[in-house]
């Protein structure tokens, strides 16, 4: 038996007013697959998200989210989805675990749910003992930490994340580049990655580039690299954006 | 996806907002100071150059201190509907307004939530004010301050979602000074909370008509006649319409498909 994939998207197009963002994205994510989406700015990454997301909805195509349509189930979509956005979405006067209670409760989990899934998550992260501190007394990277914890606190089966090492050093970037690969394969989730930082992909990703809301190139890493018949991902992403910096 | 979730959901979204509202100890502060500033010195200077009839809900002749304090709570929750669309604009510009959004809830019901956790801060600091005009010998009867608290809920919920309504329509946070100048300020001063309509038909009986009109105005009527106790129909079924009417407003302006929101464009 097939099995659906966990992000399905089929001829997906949407425009600001007159100006396409996107033209007839097709891609798909199994389960356990971590997918880089690689595009310079203004390739439409946001906008890609904020549809899936459902924050604008689109008349052309199609999005499913583990078989859910985000149009006409989006609270069955929704509950699969988990997300980290490009911007800090926590509340810096409140501490990490009141930021994580109000996501928990948005999610309808019971305190004593939340209190098991919070501890398991933060632990994962180095970030229990932590748990009290605000938010505004933690740095960059650990800021990142507690939103990846909470994008988890609900058992998603997707992981969306915007740019979220945009900004962070070095050591924190690479601990969470490699936290997420662990998840997509122990826990099997389905990560999409906006990225335009190209040493964030691994040997075994998917890619997909975007260059002015068209997809110029997706597969595996080779794939990409014979399509655009480069050695280096770099030079690939050079030709297929026809030069733009990532 | 059952009737605990949202229940979970709304008491999430109001413990937060009360929680930051009490961590932000200068805006309680603010907020109190000031309907008290107007109340201890605006008030006090116009005693003398206005004569109050004895008009319901009063039954007897009444100083322009004890007039007012109505049209104060109401300027709280006035105050305090626009501060939480500011802070809508605001969580919409730094990106937290889409944890909210991307919850597996209905957007109505995410918005309502919002709404009756910022009229919840408002009835705390309306408490507070009545508390210390207490001590300023502004004093209604024992009853009108528990009849106050479902006419303080239906108007905090009315000014939160016109709140809300305007927030859908706003697009940077720096145009929120227009909402001071074009809705705030005319809303508060072409209305009943600082002086009867009679009074100003003496002046203006084009004003007096636009007050009366005025959603702001039938608040404050409807939170002056509960206070003394009284039951004020025209006054709550106006505020209840306008209600329904900004709210609906405001869900289509929120509304991902239809709404301002896709206007705005992203990256």
């Amino acid at each position: 038996m097939k099995t659906l994939p966990a992000l399905a998207i089929e001829n997906l197009s949407f425009s600001y007013g007159g100006k396409k963002a996107l033209d007839q994205l097709n891609f798909s994510i199994n389960a356990g697959e971590c997918t880089v989406l690689l595009g310079p700015n203004g390739a439409g990454k946001s906008t890609l998200f904020s549809l899936i997301t459902h924050l604008y909805d689109s008349h052309e195509g199609r999005i499913q989210l583990c078989g859910f349509d985000i149009k006409q189930q989006t609270r069955l979509a929704l509950s699969k989805l988990g997300v980290v956005f490009q911007q800090t979405t926590l509340d810096m006067d409140l501490s990490v675990l009141q930021n994580l209670y109000y996501h928990t409760a948005l999610h309808g989990l019971s305190r004593q749910q939340a209190n098991v899934r919070i501890q398991q998550e933060l632990e994962r992260l180095n970030m229990y003992e932590r748990r009290f501190e605000k938010i505004r007394q933690l740095n960059g990277g650990h800021r990142r930490r507690v939103e990846i914890a909470r994008a988890l606190l609900h058992k998603p089966s997707v992981l969306l994340l915007d740019e979220p090492t945009v900004g962070l050093d070095v050591p924190s970037r690479l601990a969470i580049v490699e936290y997420v690969h662990q998840l997509a394969e122990e826990e099997k989730l389905a990560v999409l990655w906006a990225s335009h930082l190209i040493d964030e992909i691994y040997p075994e990703d998917h890619l997909i580039v975007l260059h002015k809301g068209q997809i110029k190139a997706k597969g595996t890493v080779n794939d990409v690299l014979d399509a655009s018949q480069s050695t280096q991902i770099k030079d690939a992403f050079y030709s297929l954006t026809q030069g733009e910096q990532a | 996806m059952n009737l605990m979730h949202y229940w979970r959901a709304m008491w999430g979204i109001i413990g937060r907002e009360l929680w930051r509202f009490v961590t932000q100890r200068e805006r309680f502060i603010s907020a109190l100071v000031r309907p008290l500033v107007w109340l201890f010195v605006f008030a006090a200077g116009f005693r003398a150059a206005l004569g109050l009839a004895i008009t319901p809900p009063y039954e007897t002749y009444i100083l322009y201190e004890v007039y007012i304090t109505p049209g104060l709570i109401g300027m709280i929750q006035l105050f305090n509907g626009m501060q939480s669309s500011l802070s809508m604009v605001y969580d919409r510009e730094m990106g937290s307004m889409r944890i909210l959004m991307v919850c597996p809830l209905p957007r109505w019901f995410l918005l309502l939530s919002k709404l009756l956790a910022g009229t919840g801060v408002s009835i705390l600091q309306v408490y507070v004010f009545l508390g210390i005009s207490w001590f300023y010998d502004i004093h209604a009867p024992w009853q009108g301050y528990l009849w106050i608290l479902p006419a303080l809920v239906l108007s905090g919920l009315m000014l939160g979602a016109l709140g809300l309504l305007l927030s859908s329509f706003i697009k940077q946070l720096e145009n929120f000074a227009g909402v001071m100048n074009f809705v705030i300020f005319p809303m508060f001063f072409m209305s009943t909370a600082l002086y009867p309509l009679w009074k100003m038909k003496e002046s203006s009986a084009f004003l007096s008509q636009l007050a009366q009109y005025n959603p702001f105005s039938q608040a404050v009527e409807m939170i002056r006649f509960a206070l003394y106790g009284q039951f004020n129909q025209q006054a709550c079924l106006y505020t209840l319409v306008a209600f329904v009417v900004f709210m609906a407003a405001a869900i289509v302006g929120y509304n991902p498909s239809k709404g301002m929101m896709v206007k705005k464009g992203g990256g």
